[in-house]
C-alpha cells in the first residue's frame, strides 16, 4: 500500500498521540481540516489505522490483578496452510493479545494475559498445549514492564533549560 | 576596591546581551511557559550519552590532538562531503572547537587586523558583533527587513562594502528569524564577494534543521570553497548544546593559522564530547531526521497559529525559532515580551537585541513540547484579544 508524504506524518504523529485535536493535526500538517479528517478516514477504512490505543501503566493501579505471559510455541506446519491455520486457532482466544511468527528456536510467540498466574496456567495446559499442531510450550511470566512498545514506564521527563536563552 | 579601569577599555564598552537581561527577568517567576529557549528541547540521544560514558570508563581523559581526534576530523570530512558535498581534508582543514562559538571567536581573530571590517546581517545571533569588536575589527551592520523575508539582498550587500571590508558574517537558517537562503541567492551574493575579494564566514549551525529546502553551504557555491570559512557544530541538529562542540572548516591557509591561536588558547576541545561526537556523527543521523521531523510539525503549527491570532508571521524556511511582527499592537518588543512575561507568563525573546531591525518582532523558539506550545499559544491569543488592536 503505498502511502503519500501528508498520510505518513499523520500516522506518525498521531502513533504517538491519538487524543492530539483534528484542528491542531491539521496545523502540523499543513492541511486543511476537512481533509484531514478524510485522510484520517481512508487510513481507517484501509485498516492501516487499526484502532486507538491508550498505554496504561497497570503495575500502578493498586486495585488491578493481572498478569502477562510470554509463551514460546512450537508447531508443526500444516501441508498447505502452513503456519497460518494453527496461529489462527490461537490468536482466536480472547486471553490471547499478540501471536508472531518467529525465526529460531521455536515457531510462534504467544503474550498472553490473565487475572491470575493460575488462569494463564490452565489457558496453556488446557488449550494450548492441546491443539493438535502443537509439540511444546515454554512459558515466561512477565515480572515487571520497564518499557512498553516504545514508551518507558515510570519516567517523566522534566525540561532542565534555563528560561532564556540564546 | 576594584578599580573599573583594571578591565579593558574595549570590554569595559560592550553591552551586555539583551537576551541576558531578559533572561534575569523570566527567571524570578514561577510557572512561565517559555518559548525563549535557543537550544533544542531533546535530550542528546541515548546512544551519544553512552558513547561519552564508555569514553570515562575506558579513561579517555587526557588531551586529544589540538585540531581534535583524528577519527573525528575524519567522520566530519565524510559528514561535509556527503551532506552538503564539500571537501575538507581531515589532515589540514578541519578543527574541532569548543562550539560554534569558539569557532566563530578564532575565525575572526584569525583573520582580522585591527579596523578591519566585517558585514554582520541584522537580525542576527547575538555574539557576532562582540566577536567582531573582541577580535580588534569593526561590524559594519546591514538592516534586513521582512518586506525580503529577512534574506540579505545583493545590492544591501555591495552598498554596505568599504575598501576596509574583509569578510561577511552569514547565518542561515538564522537565529532569531530562522530564514534560510537559497541557493540562487547565495550565488547572487557570492557574485559580489568574489567582485570584491572578500570572505564569507557561514555560520551553518542550523544547517540540519532545513525544513522546505534543500540546504545550500555557502562554500559548495562555485568559486566559494577558497574564500569561504564553515562554521559548524553539533549544538542544535544534534542536541548537544551543553557538551560544547563544534568544529571550523576553512581553506588550508587559513585553517592552519587558526589552529595556532586554537592551539594557545584552547589546547583542544573535550576528549569525552569528542568521542560522543564521533558517536552522533556515525550512528546519529536518523535521530537528527527524526528531530527535524517534530521541529517542521511544531512549525507550521505556530506559524499558522499565530497568524491565526493576528501575530503576522512569515513562514521560517529552518532553524526552531519563529520571528513574528507585533507592530500592530503598537508596543515596542521589549514592552510586548515585558507585559506578555509578566501578565501571562509567557517567555518570548524581544526582537531588538538581535539588532534594530529586530524591533517590531518577538523570537518565539518552538524546540518545545507540542502541551507547551499549546498552553504558550492558548496564553498569547488570550493576550492579543486584550491588547491586538
Ligand atoms: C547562529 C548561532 N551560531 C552559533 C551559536 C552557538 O553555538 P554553540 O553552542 O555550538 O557554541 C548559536 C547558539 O545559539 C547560534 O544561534
Amino acid at each position: 500500500m503505498h502511502l503519500n508524504e501528508e498520510e505518513l506524518e499523520v500516522l506518525r504523529i498521531i502513533e504517538n498521540n491519538s487524543r492530539i485535536d483534528l484542528k491542531d493535526l491539521a496545523k502540523m500538517t499543513d492541511l486543511a481540516e476537512a481533509d484531514m479528517e478524510i485522510t484520517l478516514k481512508k487510513l481507517e477504512d484501509m485498516r492501516v489505522i487499526v484502532r486507538y490505543l491508550t498505554v496504561i501503566n497497570w503495575a500502578k493501579v493498586d486495585e488491578y490483578h493481572g498478569v502477562t505471559a510470554m509463551i514460546d510455541v512450537k508447531v508443526t506446519p500444516k501441508r498447505g496452510v502452513g503456519f497460518d491455520d494453527v496461529a489462527k486457532r490461537i490468536y482466536k482466544f480472547k486471553e490471547v493479545q499478540s501471536v508472531y511468527l518467529m525465526s529460531g528456536a521455536y515457531d510462534l510467540s504467544v503474550i498472553v494475559e490473565g487475572r491470575s498466574m493460575n488462569e494463564v496456567a490452565s489457558f496453556v495446559s488446557e488449550k494450548l498445549s492441546t491443539l493438535d499442531s502443537v509439540i511444546s510450550t515454554t512459558t515466561h511470566f512477565i515480572m515487571k514492564k520497564y518499557k512498553h512498545d516504545g514508551t518507558i514506564f515510570d519516567q517523566t521527563e522534566e525540561d532542565k533549560r534555563i528560561v532564556v536563552s540564546p | 576596591m576594584i578599580k573599573t579601569s583594571y578591565v579593558s577599555r574595549t570590554i569595559a564598552e560592550l553591552k551586555p546581551s539583551g537576551i541576558r537581561r531578559f533572561f534575569d527577568l523570566a527567571a524570578n517567576l514561577e510557572g512561565v511557559v517559555s518559548l525563549g529557549v535557543g537550544e533544542p528541547d531533546f535530550v542528546t540521544s541515548w546512544a551519544v550519552r553512552e558513547a561519552a560514558i564508555n569514553s570515562l570508563e575506558e579513561g579517555f581523559t587526557s588531551y586529544t590532538a589540538n585540531a581534535g581526534l583524528y577519527e573525528l576530523r575524519a567522520e566530519i570530512s565524510r559528514y561535509m562531503e556527503k551532506q552538503f558535498h564539500v571537501p575538507y581534508s581531515p589532515e589540514d582543514q578541519i578543527i574541532v572547537t569548543v562550539g560554534a562559538s569558539q569557532a566563530l571567536d578564532i575565525t575572526l581573530r584569525t583573520i582580522l587586523n585591527p579596523g578591519e571590517e566585517v558585514i554582520v546581517v541584522e537580525p542576527c545571533f547575538v555574539a557576532y558583533a562582540p566577536l567582531v569588536t573582541m577580535a580588534g575589527g569593526i561590524p559594519v551592520t546591514v538592516q534586513t527587513s521582512k518586506a525580503d523575508d529577512f534574506k540579505l539582498t545583493p545590492e544591501q550587500l555591495e552598498a554596505a562594502i568599504t575598501p576596509k571590508t574583509k569578510a561577511v558574517l552569514i547565518c542561515s537558517p538564522n537565529n532569531p528569524t530562522g530564514t534560510q537562503l537559497g541557493q540562487e541567492e547565495l550565488v547572487m551574493l557570492a557574485d559580489i564577494v568574489k567582485k570584491h575579494d572578500l570572505l564569507v564566514i557561514s555560520d551553518e549551525i542550523y544547517a540540519e534543521l532545513a525544513y522546505d529546502e534543500q540546504f545550500t553551504s555557502f562554500a559548495a557555491i562555485d568559486g566559494m570553497l577558497e574564500r569561504t570559512i564553515v562554521i559548524n557544530g553539533f549544538s542544535k541538529g544534534f542536541a548537544m548544546t551543553g557538551w560544547r562542540l563544534g568544529f571550523v572548516c576553512a581553506p588550508k591557509e587559513i585553517s592552519e593559522a587558526m589552529l595556532k591561536l586554537h592551539q594557545y588558547a584552547m589546547m583542544c576541545a573535550p576528549t569525552m564530547a569528542q568521542h560522543a561526537a564521533l558517536e552522533a556523527l556515525k550512528h546519529g543521523m536518523q535521530d537528527v531526521e527524526d528531530m527535524r521531523r517534530s521541529y517542521r510539525r511544531r512549525r507550521n503549527y505556530i506559524v499558522k497559529s499565530f497568524n491565526e491570532m493576528g501575530l503576522d508571521c512569515h513562514n521560517p524556511g529552518g532553524a526552531f525559532y519563529a520571528f513574528p511582527s507585533i507592530e500592530k499592537t503598537g508596543m515596542t518588543s521589549m514592552e510586548f515580551a515585558e507585559k506578555l512575561l509578566t501578565e501571562e507568563l509567557v517567555a518570548v525573546v524581544p526582537g531588538d537585541v538581535f539588532g534594530k531591525s529586530g524591533e517590531g518582532h518577538i523570537r518565539c523558539s518552538y524546540a518545545s513540547s507540542m502541551e507547551q506550545l499549546q498552553e504558550a499559544l492558548k496564553r498569547m491569543e488570550r493576550f492579543m484579544n486584550n491588547h491586538g488592536k
